[in-house]
C-alpha cells in the first residue's frame, strides 16, 4: 500500500541525482538490485528509516536516501528502484543506470535474491562493467537455506572478483558484514581480477579498437569498455546522459568518431548487425551468469518451490482463484468490522465522557459559552468522532492487508485479474495499484509508476479513486451497519456487513474495468501493451514487525492527517451552523442551496456539503453530516449507531439515501492529497482535472440513475 | 531426435521446453532477454490464471506471467 509519509511524497523521495553530502568525507552508496530482493529492507535496517517494504516487485518507485554511521564515518545510502538490467529500457532503469554511471557513488551494492541468483547475476555483471566499486550482497540466504539451495559465497567472490556478502536482511543478519565490506572498499588495494563479460569475437575486436581511445579521452580505464559498447550500440538515451555529464559530446571528438567508425566497419565486415549486436551482448551476459552460477550454486532439492506451486494452484486456478480472492477480501473485512465493533464503542463512550468533563471544566473556569461550544462541541467532537470511527478499523485492516502483502499475495491478484484488464486495454499491474489504493489513493497513484506504458499508467491513475481508501471504509461500514443489517444478531451481523462491503468493493472494481475500457476507447485510445509480471515466492511474514509497522507507519500517520483536517473542519462547520445570515444559519443556507441538486442524485444538501467539505480528507464526511444535523436539531448523546441512525432517519434518510451516500462515497472526486499527487505524477493540469471529473461524473450519473429508477418504481 | 518447434503459448502446464527463437520485437524482446529468456533457455509452464491467460512460466528460477500475445512470439523446442 505504500502508505508511509515517504510514499506520500512528504519526505526524501524523488531526489533523483541530487545527493546532499554534509561533509566531503561522506560516502555515497547506491543500493541496486532486481525488483523484490529486499533492497528496501536492507535500506531500512541500515538507515533506521521506514521505506515501504512488501513482497511484490515495484514497491520502491523513486530514489530514496538515508544516512548511517559506521566506525565513525558517515554514509549516504541511496535506494534505487529495482531493475532487471541497466540497459535502460524503462524509466526506472534509466534512473538506476544514470545514478550508477553518473551519480558518482563511491560504491554500488547490488542486492541479490539467493533463491534466484542466476538471474540476479545478470545485473551484477552489468554493474561490474560500469563501475569500479561493486559489492554483491546475496540477500534472503535464510530462504535459500530453507529451500536447500547452497551458495558458495567464497567461490562466488573469487569468480566475480568483487566482495560478496551473504545476508538475511529481514532478520538483520549479515548487515554488519555488509557495512564492513563497504567501509573496506576504498582502502583495500585490490588486485583481484574482476569478471568482465566476454562477448563474441567480432564484438571484442570492435571494443578493442574503441576502448583505448575512450579511456584516453576520459582519462580513466573504468567504464571505458562499457561506454565503448554503448557507443557501438548507439544507445541514444545514454549518449544524451553522457553528454550532460561530461559537458561535451564524446562522439563529436574526431579521434573517438574515427575509432567508432572503424569499430563499426569491423562489426559490419564480420556480419554483425545492430540487432545482432544487442542480442549478442544480452546473450553473453546471461550465459556468463549461468556459467558462474553453475559453479557456485547447488540445488539439493530439485523441486524446491513445489509448495509455492501448490499454493498457487489454490490461489490462482480457474476453479478457485476468483472465489478465494473474494473470500479473502470478505474475511479481511469481517475481521475488521467485527474486531473494531467493541473498541469503537469503548473509544466513543470514553471520548464523549471526556467531552462532558471538558464542558464541566469550561463551565467551572467560567469560559464564555460560545467559546467552549466552539472548541468542544465544534472542534473536539468532530475529532473524537474521527478517532472513534476510524482508529479501530484501521488498526485492524492495515496489519491484515500488510500480512497479505508480505506473503506475496498481491501479484497473484494481478495475475488473476490481468485478463480483465487486457480486455479493457489496460495493464494487469493496475491491480497492484488498486490494492495500494485500498490504503490510500495518493499512494495508489504514486504506485502507478510500475506501469511502463504511459497510456496505461494514466488509465490506472484516473481510475484509482474507484477503490475506496481507508478513509472511506468507516463511512461505508457505518452506513451498512445502520441501515442494512441492524436486525441481525451477533455473528451474522458481522458476516453480512462484510459481504455487503465486499459487494461495494466489487462494484468499485467493476466500475474500474468499465471506465478503463471507456477511456481506452476514447481519450486514451490504444491497444494493450506487452508486459511481464513476476510472481515472487511466498514468504513467511514477520507478524510482529507487521503489526508495529502498520500501526506506527500507516495507522497513526493516516489518523494524524485525518485529525489535522478534522479539527479545522469541525471549527468551520460549527461556525457555519452558528453564524446566521437573515433568518437561518450559513450552514442551512449552503445546504439549502445544494439541496435541489443533491436530491436529484438521492442525497440531501447536508450530505453533499459534507462531501465537499471532506475534500481534504474523506474521513470527516460522516462526522460533518452528524454535526450539521445536530446543530439544527436537539442535542443527542450519540454513543451508539442506533442513536445515530435515529438522527439520520429524523433528518429524512431512507434506505435510498443510504445507498446513494455509499455510491457517492465510492465514486466522487479524489481527496486533495490525491489530486496534488496526480498533478505531481502527471505533470499536467489537464489530466488532474480529468482524474477529478471522471469519478465525479460517474458517481453523479450512477446515483441519479439509481435514485430515479427506485423512485419511478415507487420502492421508497 | 524428434524435436518439434512450437510457440511457448501452446505448451501445457507441467511441461517444459527450450527456447529456440524470439520473434518478439521492441521493448518486450529486451524485457524477456533481461529476465534471462534467450536462445537455449529452459522454460517450464507452471500455472494458468483463472481465465487461462496470462500463463505463468518458470524462467531461470523466477516465475513470470506472460500474456498469450507475448508467449505466442516465443518459439520453443519440445523434445
Amino acid at each position: 500500500m505504500g502508505l508511509t509519509s515517504d510514499a506520500m511524497g512528504i519526505k526524501a523521495v524523488d531526489m533523483g541525482l541530487i545527493i546532499d553530502k554534509e561533509k566531503d568525507t561522506d560516502q555515497v552508496i547506491a543500493l541496486a538490485g532486481n525488483p523484490n530482493v529486499g533492497k528496501s529492507t536492507v535500506f531500512n535496517h541500515l538507515t533506521g528509516l521506514n521505506q515501504h517494504t512488501g513482497n511484490w516487485p515495484g514497491k520502491t518507485v523513486a530514489n530514496a536516501q538515508g544516512k548511517y554511521t559506521f566506525e565513525g564515518r558517515d554514509y549516504i545510502l541511496v535506494d534505487i528502484p529495482g531493475t532487471y538490467s541497466l540497459m535502460a529500457h524503462s524509466a526506472e532503469e534509466e534512473v538506476a543506470r544514470d545514478f550508477i554511471c553518473f551519480g558518482n557513488p563511491d560504491a554500488v551494492v547490488v542486492v541479490c535474491d539467493a533463491t534466484c541468483l542466476e538471474r540476479n547475476l545478470n545485473l551484477v555483471l552489468q554493474t561490474i562493467e560500469i563501475t569500479p566499486n561493486t559489492i554483491v550482497c546475496v540477500n534472503l540466504m535464510d530462504q535459500a537455506m530453507e529451500k536447500q539451495i547452497i551458495i558458495d559465497l567464497g567461490r562466488l567472490e573469487s569468480e566475480l572478483g568483487v566482495p560478496v556478502v551473504g545476508a538475511s536482511a529481514a532478520r538483520g543478519v549479515g548487515l554488519d558484514l555488509l557495512m564492513k565490506a563497504i567501509a573496506g572498499l576504498g582502502q583495500r588495494n585490490e588486485n583481484k581480477e574482476k569478471l568482465f563479460v566476454q562477448y563474441t569475437g567480432p564484438i571484442e575486436e570492435a571494443i578493442a579498437i574503441l576502448e583505448p581511445v575512450i579511456a584516453e579521452k576520459l582519462g580513466r580505464e573504468e567504464g571505458a569498455r562499457w561506454i565503448s559498447l554503448k557507443l557501438l550500440d548507439e544507445n541514444r538515451s545514454l549518449l544524451r546522459a553522457l553528454r550532460d555529464y561530461l559537458g561535451y559530446s564524446l562522439v563529436d571528438d574526431c579521434t573517438v568518431a574515427s575509432a567508432l567508425e572503424q569499430a563499426r566497419t569491423r562489426l559490419r565486415e564480420r556480419g554483425v548487425s545492430q540487432d545482432q549486436l544487442q542480442d549478442a551482448v544480452v546473450s553473453c551476459t546471461v550465459q556468463q551468469a549461468e556459467d558462474v552460477c553453475s559453479r557456485c550454486v547447488q540445488f539439493k532439492k530439485p523441486d524446491y518451490n513445489a509448495t509455492d506451486r501448490k499454493i498457487d494452484k489454490i490461489l490462482t486456478s480457474k476453479l478457485t482463484g476468483i472465489p478465494v480472492m473474494l473470500a479473502l477480501l470478505a474475511v479481511v473485512f469481517w475481521l475488521t468490522i467485527t474486531g473494531s465493533n467493541y473498541p469503537s464503542q469503548l473509544l466513543s463512550s470514553g471520548l464523549f465522557w471526556v467531552q462532558d468533563r471538558l464542558m464541566d471544566f469550561a463551565g467551572y473556569m467560567g469560559a464564555p459559552q460560545w467559546l467552549s461550544n466552539m472548541l468542544i462541541l465544534g472542534v473536539y467532537r468532530v475529532v473524537a468522532w474521527v478517532i472513534a470511527v476510524m482508529l479501530p478499523p484501521m488498526a485492524i485492516f492495515f496489519p491484515l492487508f500488510t500480512l497479505l502483502e508480505d506473503l506475496g499475495y498481491l501479484p497473484r491478484v494481478a495475475f488473476n485479474l490481468d485478463n480483465q484488464f487486457k480486455k479493457c486495454h489496460a495493464c494487469g499491474k493496475q491491480a497492484l495499484t488498486m490494492c495500494m489504493g485500498f490504503g490510500c489513493n495518493a499512494a495508489g497513484v504514486v504506485g502507478c509508476r510500475i506501469i511502463d506504458s504511459p497510456r496505461e499508467r494514466l488509465i490506472a491513475i484516473i481510475t484509482n479513486n474507484f477503490v475506496p481508501c481507508n478513509g472511506r471504509f468507516p463511512t461505508l461500514i457505518a452506513i451498512i451497519t445502520m441501515f442494512f443489517i441492524a436486525n441481525m444478531a451477533g455473528f451474522w451481523q458481522g458476516a453480512a456487513s462484510a459481504a455487503l462491503l465486499t459487494g461495494v468493493i466489487v462494484l468499485g472494481v467493476l466500475m474500474t474495468f468499465l471506465v478503463s475500457r471507456v477511456l481506452s476507447g476514447t481519450i486514451l485510445k490504444g491497444i494493450p501493451s506487452s508486459f511481464t509480471l513476476e510472481l515472487p515466492p511466498y514468504r513467511k511474514p514477520q507478524v510482529g514487525k507487521i503489526i508495529v509497522r502498520s500501526i506506527f507507519d500507516r495507522t497513526l500517520f493516516v489518523l494524524g492527517r485525518a485529525i489535522s483536517v478534522a479539527a479545522p473542519a469541525g471549527l468551520v462547520i460549527w461556525l457555519m451552523a452558528n453564524i446566521t445570515i437573515g433568518d437561518s444559519s450559513v450552514l442551512a443556507h449552503c445546504a439549502g442551496f445544494l439541496d435541489p441538486f443533491a436530491r436529484l442524485i438521492g442525497l440531501d444538501g447536508v450530505i453533499l456539503m459534507a462531501f465537499i467539505l471532506g475534500f481534504p480528507a474523506n474521513e470527516i464526511v460522516i462526522p460533518i453530516i452528524i454535526m450539521a444535523y445536530l446543530s439544527t436539531g436537539s442535542i443527542l448523546e450519540l454513543d451508539s449507531l442506533t442513536q445515530l441512525k435515529e438522527l439520520l432517519v429524523n433528518n429524512g434518510w431512507t434506505w435510498l439515501t443510504a445507498v446513494c451516500t455509499m455510491l457517492f462515497s465510492l465514486m466522487h472526486w479524489p481527496c486533495s492529497t490525491t489530486c496534488l499527487t496526480i498533478k505531481k505524477e502527471t505533470q499536467s493540469l489537464k489530466w488532474t482535472a480529468i482524474s477529478f471529473a471522471v469519478p465525479t461524473a460517474t458517481g453523479i450519473a450512477v446515483c441519479f440513475l439509481f435514485s430515479s429508477v427506485v423512485r419511478l418504481l415507487g420502492l421508497v | 531426435m524428434n524435436n518439434t518447434i512450437v510457440s511457448l503459448h501452446s505448451i501445457p502446464v507441467g511441461k517444459s521446453a527450450k527456447v529456440k527463437k524470439l520473434l518478439s520485437t521492441g521493448t518486450i524482446r529486451r524485457r524477456l532477454q533481461d529476465i534471462g529468456l534467450i536462445e537455449g533457455t529452459r522454460v517450464d509452464c507452471v500455472q494458468q490464471s483463472p481465465s487461462g491467460d496470462p500463463i505463468a512460466y518458470l524462467i531461470r528460477g523466477a516465475v513470470i506471467a506472460l500474456r498469450s500475445e507475448d508467449s505466442a512470439q516465443i518459439l520453443v523446442e519440445v523434445s
